[in-house]
């Protein structure tokens, strides 16, 4: 194996975005030499990134756990556990935690059947979530019939949209990100739960045969995929105060983009959150990077489109068939 | 020996549940609404249907030789929106058919470009065909940003309403598709396609031509896109930059219900197609049975999450049994 690129991905991607964040600075409507704009906009960068990264942690579960795993339907329930969360809490900070376990309850459920019919029926995890994402989204417009009357809580905007203290300008969604990447690391790195999710995406025959309960490991990582997507939607609305129809769906496909500008296999048995966070800061900041610069959409999707294949090219590639 | 027939059925025809799955959509349709069958609705249907049969027959050869395209949907944007920019309203028909060719090319390129990325420098298809349909969606949405633009109505007219001997144009293009795929599988290619699909390391060494093979499954990919961008416009006979981007998942999920397996290597093309067929009678089926407008969505996605599982659901139950 030779080693020209020592450098692990997630760092690579997380250099990318400080250069292309400095870059930024000499576009015409830059920052400039202004520190204290750059520091802000670097903030509010960090802080849409939130959203998206935490959505990808279900999606990295998922891909990492192999045979093709792949949660597409984490975008509808974004959506489904925004609106319940909406409507659950109703401007009320004590039913503020209810709405959460809510939540954490109902994605896990959506994601459990997810699991269901992929290790069980032996759907394919792509056809199986998409199918879904679809029931999900059908049962949405049928429990709202288009619109829904609610509000989010105070304490809710106090916990994820403003800053830790007028005095220090870290968002706290930032923070509940950082506890939430630490978390993640101490699920994938130092828990038999996540030995046993890389041994089963590398091989799950071998995996089985040394004693991993295989069909157990999916419908865990399927059910808390859905989980994770539903603590998405709560934290989305949170965010936002407010609810619509199509609130999850932008986030679906650049999850996975961020898993994989992350390096984390899409074949499965590698790859790491960190990654993830990684791919999410990247791919938030060349969006944000690219409506700053007041292109017209079609130029944007362009652009986007060309820099994801660049990013992969760099080091998405897989393994030579002559070894 | 009855279960071993069972098995037989399941194994060597993938397709036989979409057959199950079709024959009991038509039937369904057919109560539903009895002139289904006559010439003007059949004509009606089928030319609604062709665009996503085609973009489906591309979609299954690029799955049965182990990848996926994600981008085909921004592809038939990339052609709907040259043909409704460059041919226009009043264009004359020569001029048509030189776009439609210039088209075809169009869409061999684009599938040329995925196929570069994917086979030659080995990235992951998933990825490379999101990105890719970012590249494609931008361009088309460059070439029109509102929809807008036509073609002219004589050649729109052809697509919609030719019916040589009686029998609708589009039963003519699939039974052409049929007759190619059934030429291509019979050949060393349609050999080395399932080779690679099935494990790619194994047919790479016993000298299959892995990477060629895998490249030009994405131009085959590319040019199905086209024509179906090519059928698309001519039903619509006006350009949308947005036009293919339901397509995709669709056409996906056409395969998968066709039989024909994600993970490459099994099943065919004469499934996906009634499976797309599937797709679009049971469209059909959900406007023709009177269900509430808001329990549509709701509705289609069981029905395709129930055609997902139910050969799941027999297997297991006859393993329990057996």
């Amino acid at each position: 194996m030779k080693n020209r690129f020592a450098i692990s991905p997630p760092l690579a991607a997380l250099i990318l975005a400080v250069v292309l964040f400095l870059l930024s600075g000499l576009l015409p409507n830059g920052y400039g030499s202004d520190m204290e704009v750059a520091r802000a906009q670097a903030i509010n960068i960090l802080r849409l990134s939130v959203f998206l990264g935490i959505i990808a942690a279900g999606q990295t579960l998922v891909i990492i756990s192999g045979s093709e795993g792949i949660d597409l339907s984490s975008g509808s329930v974004v959506t489904l556990t925004a609106i319940l969360t909406y409507v659950t809490v109703n401007g009320e900070d004590e039913k503020v935690l209810l709405a959460l376990f809510i939540s954490l309850g109902v994605g896990a459920l959506v994601g459990l059947l997810n699991g269901a019919g992929i290790t069980f029926l032996k759907i394919s995890p792509f056809v199986m979530t998409l199918g879904m994402s679809g029931v999900v989204t059908g049962a949405i417009i049928i429990a709202n019939h288009g619109n829904v009357s609610g509000k989010i809580a105070p304490i809710m905007t106090r916990l994820i949209a403003r800053p830790l203290s007028p005095s220090i300008p870290i968002p706290n969604a930032l923070i509940i990100w950082l506890i939430f990447g630490f978390l993640m690391w101490l699920l994938l790195e130092r828990t038999a739960f996540g030995k046993n999710l890389f041994a089963i995406g590398v091989n799950r025959v071998t995996a089985k045969l040394s004693g991993v309960n295989v069909t157990g490991m999916n419908l865990a990582a399927y059910s808390l995929a859905g989980a994770l997507a539903g603590f998405g939607g709560f934290l989305v609305v949170g965010n936002t105060g407010v609810v619509m129809i199509q609130l999850g769906q932008p986030f679906l496909f650049p999850s996975i983009a961020a898993v994989a500008v992350g390096g984390t296999l899409l074949s499965g048995g590698k790859g790491s959150y960190w990654g993830s966070m990684a791919g999410a800061i990247v791919l938030t900041l060349i969006t944000s990077l690219l409506t700053t610069m007041q292109m017209p959409e079609s130029v944007r999707r362009m652009v986007l489109g060309d820099t994801l294949l660049l990013m992969i090219s760099f080091y998405g590639r897989q393994k030579a068939l002559r070894q | 020996m009855k279960r071993l027939s069972w098995d037989l059925m399941m194994t060597r025809y993938p397709a036989f549940f979409a057959l199950i799955f079709l024959v009991l959509a038509v039937v369904i349709n057919f109560i539903l609404q009895p002139n289904m069958l006559s010439q003007e609705t059949l004509n009606n249907n089928l030319r609604v249907f062709l665009p996503i049969v085609l973009l489906t027959v591309g979609q299954a050869i690029v799955i049965l030789g182990g990848g996926i395209d994600i981008s085909v949907g921004a592809t038939v944007s990339i052609v709907n929106t040259i043909l409704a920019t460059r041919v226009g309203l009043d264009g004359s028909p020569e001029k048509m058919w030189q776009f439609m060719a210039i088209s075809l090319l169009a869409g061999a390129l684009a599938g040329a470009i995925n196929g570069f990325f994917i086979a030659y420098l080995r990235l992951q298809p998933i990825i490379t065909t999101y990105a890719t349909s970012f590249l494609y969606g931008g361009f088309a949405l460059y070439i029109l940003p509102n929809p807008g633009g036509g073609i002219p109505a004589s050649v729109a007219e052809i697509y919609r309403s030719w019916t040589p001997l009686g029998i609708p144009l589009a039963f003519y293009v699939m039974g052409t598709i049929l007759l190619l795929w059934w030429y291509l599988y019979s050949t060393r290619f349609g050999r080395f396609l399932y080779a690679v699909g099935g494990k790619a390391q194994a047919a790479y060494e016993t000298a299959v031509p892995v990477t060629w093979v895998q490249f030009s499954t994405y131009v085959i990919s590319g040019l199905m896109a086209a024509l179906s961008g090519i059928a698309i416009t001519m039903l619509s006979g006006s350009g949308n930059a947005e036009i293919g981007a339901a397509m995709t998942l669709t056409s996906v999920t056409a395969v998968v219900i066709g039989g024909t397996a994600l993970s490459g290597g099994i099943g065919g093309v004469a499934g996906p197609l009634m499976g797309a067929l599937t797709l679009g009678i049971i469209q059909n089926i959900i406007s023709f049975a009177k269900i509430d407008t808001w329990w549509e969505t709701l509705v289609k996605a069981l029905i395709i999450v129930a055609a997902l599982a139910t050969p799941g659901f027999i297997n297991l139950f006859r393993r329990r049994r057996g």
